[in-house]
């Protein structure tokens, strides 16, 4: 189903792509050896390389380089094996050199593509232009001082992998899938963090409208864009306003804007519209960045297993649905929570609890999977207990939600609460006999011909033993009770 | 060859070297000059020559992923023309 | 004779046998620079504490039975080498009170080798200039003078201030940069002798750097020997310089005296322009019958490119410096005029720190990398420069090294050649060549001109091969026999 923004003379289509800044995990920045990770006090990992002291030289670091390859790898991307560095000239306050390092010829990674699923169960294809390796800019602190900006080069040096996508994005929903599953992809690799709120990734969005059929008419990009949310938000205010100014019968600009989540509305961003010739020339401190083919290989043969594999491998390997495993594989914690759980029991059983009480449990508690009070060895136990008849699936909801309370393990509050499913026969009998014998009328009406009845004794059977009455066995005695 | 004003102030501005009006004209001559003579090189066929940014052109040498420079906030703050606390100070920057 | 007369070697030779000390050296030589330097400029920065300190430490080591290559060996450092709590200037306003807090390798590996660092010498803003005009620390005096005449002369640039010194004997030797000549035609103008390495031989680590792909660390001296003992030093592989090329650093005093017999050298023909002064010229020949009666065998051959040379490099060296010097912003380190917005402090304070030939090329790399101009200048002057590297790679496949005259002409007077910044270019036409192709170059001198100033020979090597350019500059400075002296000179009666 296509989306479309109805103005007042037809409707318009949207054309969206994004540029992301990710941020490589490594423990050093790509041209320096000081330390590259998030916090730490103002201007306390910064080398005089970062700084841009004189003299000063840049040599790359080999784990941000196969941090970017291993990426291209997951988006299916051709990797070249001869890139180049250059420079990206402007001033700024938090640049120290007055250019970045860059590559915008020759980048480390080429075409690759990304599969994205909507609301409805379709699927698209959107395309991945390029990726290139970068060095992040410091932080400029507008709100310490009056009159003054401050300048922390803590972040200046760090890696960033721009990812380009092509112009395939028709609706702020796709916009919203695809940098969540480019986030979820990233995070299986280990290659960024995808924390958007400590600014680990970035998108740049870029929007246009246009009528159905037409060329691409003039875009706008959003900086900056640090939530999924605010994304989509961003291109839907966005694209109305174009939309508005189409139809007015006015022309969209191209700019640079921002987005202000507070009013939901894009406006341009304030620097002047001078200068922008970034003057790009290859680094001359640098020399080409030449792969080996061995090298790539190993890296390649070295990948995790990716959502989109793991997904079609839940299915087949599980049994279970492809929605459910849609859902586990979104988030590599849970997936490798579901299958520490799902190994060697049944995979079904294993992702209702895990979608259902599980993640219901650490929603109530605030959880995540990281501190969750239940690991994953304690659900399997839980489910073993299912399994091999010591209780009953009604009995080990309770039995769940005091081993989320107390943290113990599952047979340990089964014993502890003497939780254990009845399976004496004659303690069934006598509590069948009771359920008759007080609902009377009932088994008149039952043997008057309405046996659907016969789940409601069950059920009363069962509640008569405090819960603890194995459902097979009640279920076996009952038949025969009744058939007499 | 002479440039225009406005190119001199254009790539002024990209420099960002502050230039008083009255040094325009001299510089149009000066700059127009280099430019007129560097432009010499347009005689010369380079169809199908690989340009080179460098010599001796080997691969870039790796470096491994350890934390071994940065704790030097002293030392990068020393020379700042205007220190705030841990930090460098310019004029308010407007987004 | 004076201790400031000897040479490096000499001096070196002369501490081993303890017939003095270093701190007699270093005091010698800090008192003609005291006497010498109000005069010639040479100096922006004179280290006398730390030089005598320095001294005393070599004493020591010496008496320790320790020494290294340079012992107890006063130098002086061009000031574009930062070291560690010395000022570093670059001879630029916008660095007056620079003091890095770090060293560069080579001035390091200088002092891990012994030497005493007298202190900095003066130069062109940023090492820009063919004349050691641009120094916002003042003009350098070249100690030679016209027979007869007392007009002051340049040393050349874009150094002046480590040639001036050597050949005044302010200090034994002195560190230098080249990026299209810079230790190699101020070598000729003050009659001393300096060689720029292979492109990746020194580090360029802590080295203020004007153009990138072209800046490469040298040493310049009195004879070619000093001048390999230095290299000895200076040169060696640095992980923290990622265009530093990783091979072992020969034995270079060893090659000062090797046999050149056989050795084939070019004689390129391009290099005779049309308006060459009959001295150069016979100069020239008089260096090549000098080699060729060492045994050499000498052929003609032709660097097609080479007119093309100089406007490729004054595309190239520029915008590498206009991105190299963006870094002078105000901010971090450097001199600051504030201003009311970032801009206006940025263009304050690189307009009142930088002098007018460091802006000229700023706006001219500028200008030459910017939208629509890019692929005209900037990308045609790559294309060139190929063909610089593919004329001197051909030649090197018939010949072993080429002999050229360093410089078009002798050290001109100050103030000449400054109306027209392309006339002041002209004078690195024969060393520009070398720098695109990073190849080495050795300039020794080779006699007087008619008028008494000093002329230097340009020898030029494969990449990597400075031994052999040790080899033939010794034969041709024993052919020389150059013994003449500057009329400004430690312990001259001035």
């Amino acid at each position: 189903m296509s989306y479309e923004i109805a103005g007042e003379t037809g409707t318009w289509e949207l054309v969206i792509g994004l540029e992301v800044h990710a941020q490589v995990v490594s423990e050093a920045k790509l041209f320096s050896g000081a330390r590259a990770t998030y916090g730490g006090e103002p201007n306390s990992q910064v080398s005089l390389v970062d700084a841009a002291f004189p003299g000063m030289l840049p040599v790359i670091n080999m784990r941000c380089v196969a941090q970017a390859v291993r990426t291209g790898l997951g988006l299916e991307a051709q990797v070249n094996l001869v890139s180049r560095f250059d420079r990206k000239n402007y001033f700024y306050a938090d640049l120290p050199a007055g250019y970045q390092i860059s590559q915008f010829a020759h980048p480390i990674v080429g075409a690759g593509k990304i599969e994205i699923e909507l609301g409805d169960g379709s699927r698209r294809e959107i395309g991945v232009t390029r990726l290139h390796l970068e060095q992040d800019a410091g932080k400029s602190l507008h709100d310490q001082n009056p009159t003054r900006s401050y300048i922390d080069l803590n972040r200046a040096g760090v890696a960033l992998m721009e990812i380009v996508s092509e112009p395939d994005m028709r609706s702020p929903e796709e916009a919203g899938a695809y940098l969540r599953k480019l986030r979820t992809i990233l995070r299986y690799l280990g290659t960024c963090d995808g924390n958007m709120e400590e600014g680990s990734l970035r998108a740049d969005v870029n929007v246009s409208v246009r009528r159905a059929g037409e060329a691409f008419r003039t875009r706008c990009e959003i900086k900056n864009v640090n939530s999924i949310r605010y994304v989509m938000q961003a291109v839907e205010a966005e694209a109305r306003r174009q939309v508005s100014i189409w139809e007015g019968g006015g022309t969209v600009d191209q700019e640079t804007r921002l987005f202000d989540p507070q009013r939901g509305q894009t406006r341009p961003l304030r620097t002047k519209e001078d200068a922008h010739d970034y003057r790009y020339f290859p680094d001359p401190d640098l020399l080409p960045l030449v792969l080996e083919e061995d090298w790539v290989e190993a890296l390649k043969a070295d990948l995790p297993e990716l959502p989109d594999a793991k997904r079609v491998r839940f299915v087949s390997e599980y049994g279970i649905s492809h929605y459910d495993a849609g859902v586990l594989v979104a988030d590599q914690a849970t997936a490798d929570f579901y299958e520490m759980v799902a190994g060697g029991r049944d995979g079904r059983l294993a992702a209702n609890w895990v979608l259902g009480d599980f993640f219901a449990a650490l929603n109530r508690t605030g959880r995540t999977i990281a501190d969750s009070p239940v690991t994953a060895a304690a659900l399997g136990g839980l489910l073993d207990l299912v399994a091999d008849g010591t209780i009953n699936g009604r009995i080990a909801k309770d039995v769940f939600e005091a081993m989320v309370d107390t943290g113990e393990g599952a047979a340990a509050v089964v014993e502890a609460r003497g939780l254990r499913q009845v399976v004496d026969t004659g303690l069934i009998d006598a509590a069948l006999e009771a359920v008759l014998a007080t609902h009377a009328d009932k088994l008149t009406e039952y043997r008057g011909g309405k046996e659907k009845l016969f789940g409601f004794f069950v059920g009363q059977v069962i509640k008569g033993m405090g819960g603890k009455g194995n459902p097979a066995l009640v279920n076996d005695a009952l038949r025969r009770r009744l058939a007499q | 060859m002479s440039l225009e004003p406005a190119t001199v102030r254009r790539i002024a501005k990209l420099a960002r070297l502050g230039i008083d009006d009255a040094e325009i004209a001299q510089l149009q001559v000066e700059l127009g000059g280099i430019l007129g003579w560097i432009e010499q090189l347009s005689e010369l066929d380079v169809e199908g020559v690989e340009p080179i940014s460098g010599v001796g052109q080997a691969a870039l040498r790796m470096r491994a992923d350890v934390v071994t420079d940065g704790a030097t906030r002293e030392a990068v703050l020393s020379n700042a023309p205007d220190r705030a606390g841990p930090f460098f100070s310019v004029p308010k920057v407007v987004e | 004779m004076m201790l400031t007369d000897l040479s490096l070697a000499g001096a070196l030779r002369g501490l081993e046998r303890r017939e003095f000390s270093s701190r007699e050296l270093t005091q010698a030589h800090l008192e003609a620079i005291e006497q010498l330097n109000p005069r010639l400029n040479a100096f922006i920065t004179v280290t006398g504490e730390q030089a005598l300190e320095a001294a005393e430490a070599a004493d020591r080591t010496r008496a320790g039975g320790e020494a290294a290559a340079l012992t107890g060996a006063p130098l002086g450092i061009k000031d574009l080498f930062c070291t560690e709590g010395v000022r570093t200037t670059a001879a630029s306003r916008i660095l007056q009170n620079f003091v890095p807090p770090y060293e560069s390798t080579v001035t390091a590996q200088l002092k891990r080798d012994g030497a005493v660092v007298l202190g900095k010498t003066n130069l062109d803003e940023f090492a820009m200039g063919s004349s050691n005009m641009n120094s916002a620390y003042g003009p350098v005096e070249n100690p030679w003078q016209r027979r007869g005449e007392v007009a002051r002369r340049v040393p050349g640039g874009a150094a002046g201030g480590p040639p001036a010194a050597v050949a005044a004997r302010l200090p034994r030797g002195a560190t230098g940069t080249d990026t299209g000549g810079s230790i190699r035609q101020p070598a000729s103008f003050c009659g001393i002798v300096g060689i720029k390495p292979t492109y990746g031989r020194c580090s360029r680590w802590g080295v203020v750097a004007f153009a990138s792909s072209l800046d490469q660390a040298g040493p310049l001296a009195r004879t070619v020997e000093d001048c390999a003992i230095l290299l000895g030093s200076m040169a060696g592989f640095d992980p923290k310089d990622s265009t530093s090329v990783d091979r072992p650093v020969p034995d270079y005093r060893a090659a000062c005296g090797c046999s050149v017999k056989g050795l084939r050298i070019g004689v390129p023909v391009e290099y005779r322009s049309p308006g060459m002064s009959a001295e150069i010229e016979a100069l020239w020949r008089q260096g090549v019958d000098w080699l060729r009666e060492a045994g050499c065998e000498i052929v003609d051959v032709s660097l097609p490119h080479t007119k093309y040379g100089l406007a490729t490099y004054y595309i190239v060296a520029p915008a590498e410096c206009s991105s190299n010097l963006a870094r002078y912003d105000g901010v971090r380190f450097g001199e600051r005029v504030e201003g009311e917005t970032l801009d206006a402090l940025y263009e304050r304070s690189r307009a009142a720190g930088f002098g007018p030939e460091v802006r000229r090329r700023i706006l001219i790399g500028t200008y030459v990398l910017s939208s629509g101009y890019y692929d005209a200048f900037y990308l045609r002057a790559q294309k060139v420069r190929s063909l610089i590297l593919r004329d001197f790679s051909e030649a090197f496949q018939r010949v072993d090294a080429l002999l050229t005259p360093t410089a078009p002409s002798a050290a001109f007077a100050q103030g000449e050649k400054m109306d027209d910044p392309v006339t002041m270019y002209l004078n690195d036409i024969f060393t520009v060549p070398a720098s695109m192709a990073g190849i080495p170059g050795l300039s020794v001198p080779g006699g007087l001109d008619e008028a008494g100033l000093p002329l230097g020979l340009q020898l030029l090597g494969r990449p990597f091969d400075e031994e052999s350019l040790f080899a033939l500059g010794s034969v041709l400075e024993k052919a020389a026999g150059f013994t003449h002296l500057p009329a400004v000179r430690a312990g001259a009666a001035s």
